[in-house]
């Protein structure tokens, strides 16, 4: 599991602004962290389909956001991921938490999120990363900065 | 009152805010305004546009009018508690026609029994206005328009059948590229 204080003050110290998120059990360990760290702005939302909307607000006014969901979340933000990222165009990065995964690695449930979420980032043609189990908050920020080099949409799974 | 009877009375109280407009109105307000601060959202995801203010103001620090259709705003309450508790100088007028008007006339699931004024002080909004007719709002604007956001503006407007989606003045990630420059993001 990613330590909260490394993720936000990684992600801070990389130029981001805000998180705007639904948390899931393993995000929500960084709740801390997320909404205690100087210079970095937490923003609650009620949908996932409204932080697409309000990071791409966020972006247009010149501010550095990452939109933070789980997998279920993904699933419902569909259209709005689909406006913000290809009709308007915001190279958002995306942390997607995915229930399960472990697992349904081991074939021990029978949740199908694993088996549908980065199936359908490449159906909407999302650049995905899967960071493997042993991942660490570095891992993550300097998926952050590949993001920010390559300047388009990109995705990072966190395997639960 | 139709919704350019509206969005012309918006025009005259706007100051130097930025003005998210969707579906009917995204078509009308060009012809009033059409400076950077002005983002007609074509095409849109219906429901996004009180996010997309709210990003816009805490960004900037500057208000921002969204113009929401109420199918639109029933496709996304939630942002209604989002708005609320988010606080920034959102100015959310749901413009009410009881209808899907973009798509023909067909009436949404809550025509007739939804109190949107309720909706918006249920969620956390403090300041909240209803404005039946075009007297009312003619007469009220300046004051609902004045102040700190948030605030949420509840208009009944006539619904037209027979409308076809409009289409915004110039492509959207050019719109953004002329709003982010008025802004002065680089």
């Amino acid at each position: 599991m990613l330590e909260g204080q490394a993720v936000a003050a990684g992600l801070r110290d990389a130029g981001v602004t805000h998180v705007i998120w639904i948390p899931d059990s393993e995000l929500g360990t960084w709740n801390e962290a997320l909404s205690s760290t100087e210079g970095l702005a937490l923003v609650r939302v009620c949908r996932a389909g409204e932080a697409f909307a309000i990071a791409a607000g966020l972006w247009i006014g010149g501010k550095k956001p990452v939109v933070m969901i789980q997998c279920t979340g993904l699933f419902e933000a569909g259209d709005a991921l689909r406006n913000v990222l290809h009709d308007l165009k915001i190279p958002l990065f995306v942390v997607v938490g995915v229930r399960s995964w472990r697992a349904h690695q081991e074939g021990k449930t029978a949740d199908n999120c694993p088996v549908f979420t980065e199936p359908i980032l490449n159906a909407w043609q999302i650049p995905t990363t899967l960071l493997p189990l042993d991942a660490t908050a570095e891992d993550l920020i300097a998926e952050y900065r590949r993001h920010l080099d390559d300047g388009g949409p990109h995705a990072v799974l966190l395997p639960e | 009152m139709t919704q350019l009877e509206a969005m012309e009375i918006l025009a005259r109280h706007r100051g130097e805010r930025i003005v998210i407009t969707t579906m009917t109105t995204a078509g009308i307000w060009p012809a009033l305004s059409d400076t950077g601060l002005d983002l007609p959202y074509l095409p849109s995801s219906m429901g996004q546009a009180p996010g997309l203010g709210l990003g816009l103001a805490l960004a900037t620090g500057r208000g921002v009018i969204v113009v929401n259709g109420d199918g639109c705003m029933l496709m996304n309450l939630g942002s209604l508690v989002t708005l609320a508790n988010n606080p920034a100088d959102v100015f959310l007028i749901i413009m009410d026609n009881a209808l899907f008007e973009v798509t023909g006339g067909q009436p949404h699931a809550g025509v007739g029994n939804t109190d949107f004024a309720q909706l918006a002080r249920g969620a956390g909004f403090s300041r909240v206005y209803t404005f039946p007719s075009f007297a009312d709002w003619k007469d009220g604007a300046a004051e609902a328009l004045a102040g700190p956001g948030p605030v949420c503006l509840w208009l009944k407007v006539e619904g037209r059948l027979g409308q076809k989606t409009p289409k915004g003045p110039r492509p959207i990630p050019e719109q953004i590229a002329r709003m982010r420059q008025a802004l002065g993001v680089k």
